[in-house]
């Protein structure tokens, strides 16, 4: 499903290479994690797939079911379906959740030449997700992200993903700023999302978001290369040991 | 001190090119005294400090410039409201497309028939607020205004209007050069709302006279668009009574030059006055809201919301006063301006002003002016919202704290798909 080749990425503004040659294949149906230590280069990757402004691609290729990600708008990719789910979800004030939402679906329903959802249809929608997600009536009311919890953030973060049914799920550090019942609830949206016709890419610091959504592939990403893959065991390798040893270990 | 010779010059050469009304019952003589105050103080120039940001040679000049007309092909404002319609155009009463002008609760004439009598109500009304409201700073454009008016609406309210007064100045020849004078009088306890759309000239000069009586309320909704090369100088002058509300939104798009000053006293003890108003400007756009709100009773609270979305060289200006008059104590004054430039080439001038003489008052402001968020822009767009899209949803966002002062939720959605359509036919 995604598919990622040598991806080099420099900073735009300054001359700092950042990705020096990713390679990674994420099938459809199954869960990839990625580890790594701070500024090895995973949320650069993620924003560099969603299309973030600010990041130069130097080199490689990066598609999504063989279509050109790096040529798209951010919005063209999205309605190809991938998906962020923001580390810090930005606040909106002045656009209600509700309204960003509705707008968001039909936009990518109208960009896939499929008919948009009435008012109606949304609202029941919206309501049996949110329901899911323990996300309250008045949390859809409020302007988006606005004055939420950081565990709010998150769960708004996973109903977007689930009303917007996206094939590739990239999640960046969603377990951040989350205690235990909030990353409970949030990987529990995220493990009813899933689906033999959906891949997700979970990118953590930390093992424990690990064990409440179970990962197919572990990659281990350090010095913006992915320099080790393996099975579930790879994070708890992580987690008994750090990072030190690994790296050592491919240096 | 003598006036400029050149101001001198200015204000005769108008004058002259003015056919100022006939002598004829009470309105004779506040004319002649509004004559008197222009003389006075001679037009404005680009000197005058209250000028400053807004050049109003084109006010002014003798003949006004030819403003061609334009149709954006989309409904009036307000066609989906409940209302009672006056329609003028070019400046003049047209009995044949307004309503029948009777209502409960209310009676509404045309300043020319009561103008001609010799006892009328509107007597210690026009041009009255408009004088008070000379000091400290000149409006020669509104005592222009008094002195040359012949047609406009009158309106006592003295009771609950049932529905608004709508007035509608449409706009057919490119070279109208209109003056309209109002008068609103709401009796203690009444209340309604008025509301104001369309260019109604090449050039157009409105004078707005609002006196609230006590427990009074007075909402205004008011569309400045359509006409690209229209200019307007337009006038409120309110003066609210104890327990009176005032609320005044505008919304402004296209017009080559719009100068909205609105002029409130707030006299009455628990009084409360709101002015709003939202414009968006693309390339050949001016808009200047001055705002002046005088404090002169206690436990009186005013709002002054101004939002401004300019792009490719358009100018917004806000120039905002909160006086505060010794004894106004518990006072509650706030102000904000806001401009969103959607690129380098547009510009914001803003001059806020407090001047405090109570010591028991809470009085804040503020005044902002920034680009569009690409943090936001970005996280809309990664959701499937295109950029046009993310970029009005941002706009209306922008805008929402001034559209929010407009009470009654069927005219603010009105508002909002007027708004809607001006950024859907501006998107480059």
């Amino acid at each position: 499903m995604l598919e990622i080749r040598n991806l080099k990425v420099k900073l735009e503004e300054e001359d700092k290479q950042i990705l020096k040659g990713v390679d990674l294949t994420v099938d459809a149906g199954t869960v990839h994690a990625i580890m790594g230590p701070n500024g090895s280069g995973k949320s650069t990757l993620s924003y560099v797939l969603a299309g973030r402004e600010g990041y130069e691609v130097t080199e490689g290729t990066a598609t999504l079911d063989g279509a050109d990600l790096l040529e798209m708008e951010p919005e063209e990719r999205a309605a190809a379906g991938l998906f962020l789910a923001f580390q810090y979800p930005v606040e909106i004030p002045g656009v209600g959740n509700m309204t960003f939402l509705r707008t968001a679906v039909n936009a990518q329903r109208k960009a896939r030449g499929e008919e948009e959802l009435s008012a109606g249809e949304f609202l029941k929608e919206i309501r049996a997700r949110a329901k899911q997600l323990k996300i309250d009536s008045e949390m859809l009311k409020r302007p988006v992200n606005v004055g939420f919890s950081g565990g709010e953030k998150k769960r708004n973060e996973i109903l977007q993903m689930a009303m917007l049914e996206p094939k590739m799920c990239i999640l960046d550090e969603t377990d951040s700023g989350l205690d235990v019942d909030a990353m409970k609830l949030v990987a529990e949206g995220v493990n009813a999302l899933r689906d033999e016709g959906r891949a997700f890419l979970v990118i953590t610091h930390y093992q424990r978001l690990l064990d409440h959504i179970r990962p197919d592939v572990v990659h281990i990403m350090a010095g913006g290369r992915i320099v080790k893959t393996g099975g579930p065991e790879l994070a708890l390798e992580v987690e008994n040991h750090g990072y030190a040893d690994i790296l050592a270990e491919v240096a | 001190m003598a006036l400029a010779q050149a101001k001198r010059t200015a204000t005769e050469a108008r004058l002259a090119a003015l056919e100022l009304p006939a002598g004829a019952g009470w309105a004779t003589r506040a004319r002649e005294e509004a004559l008197a105050r222009l003389r006075e103080t001679g037009l404005p120039a680009r000197r005058d400090e209250y000028w400053r940001y807004t050049d109003p040679a084109t006010l002014n000049a003798p003949a006004p410039e030819p403003a061609a007309l334009f149709d954006p092909r989309e409904p009036m404002p307000f066609s989906e409201v409940d209302r009672l319609k006056v329609v003028f155009v070019d400046g003049v009463f047209d009995p044949e497309a307004s309503d029948d002008l009777s209502m409960a609760g209310i009676e509404i004439e045309r300043l020319a028939e009561t103008a001609a009598r010799d006892i009328h109500w509107a007597k210690d009304l026009y041009g009255v607020l408009e004088a008070r409201g000379q000091s400290p700073v000149p409006r020669p454009l509104a005592a222009l205004n008094t002195a040359a008016a012949t047609d406009g609406i009158v309106i006592r309210v003295t009771g609950k209007a049932p529905r608004p007064v709508s007035l509608i100045y449409l706009h057919r020849s490119e070279t109208s050069d209109a003056v309209l004078h109002h008068l609103v009088r709401v009796e203690e306890g009444a209340e309604m709302t008025l509301l104001e759309n369309g260019p109604a000239a090449a050039r157009f000069n409105k004078v707005l006279e609002v006196d609230v009586a006590d427990g009074g309320a007075f909402h205004h909704v008011r569309a400045q668009g359509r006409d690209h090369e229209r200019r307007a100088a337009t006038h409120i002058f309110a003066r609210l009574g104890e327990k009176s509300i005032f609320k005044s939104f505008t919304l402004t798009v296209n017009g080559k030059l719009t100068r909205n000053e609105t002029v409130i006293e707030l006299t009455g003890d628990n009084a409360v006055a709101h002015v709003a108003g939202a414009a968006l400007g693309d390339a050949d756009f001016h808009h200047d809201d001055t705002v002046f709100i005088t404090h002169d009773a206690v436990e009186c609270e005013s709002r002054q919301v101004f939002k401004k979305v300019l792009r490719n060289g358009a100018v917004g200006v806000f120039q905002g006063k909160i006086l505060v008059k010794p004894g106004a104590q518990k006072t509650d004054g706030y102000q904000i301006s806001q401009a969103l430039l959607l690129d380098d080439d547009s510009q914001f001038l803003a001059k806020p002003e407090l001047e405090i003489y109570a010591d028991d008052v809470i009085c804040s402001h503020g005044s902002t002016s920034g680009a569009i968020d690409e943090t936001a822009m970005f996280y809309l767009r990664s959701r499937g919202v295109p950029r046009d899209e993310a970029q009005d949803l941002l706009v209306i966002a922008f805008l929402a704290e001034a559209i929010d002062e407009i009470e009654d939720e069927a005219i603010a959605d009105d508002i909002l798909a007027r708004l809607q359509a001006w950024l859907a036919r501006h998107r480059h």
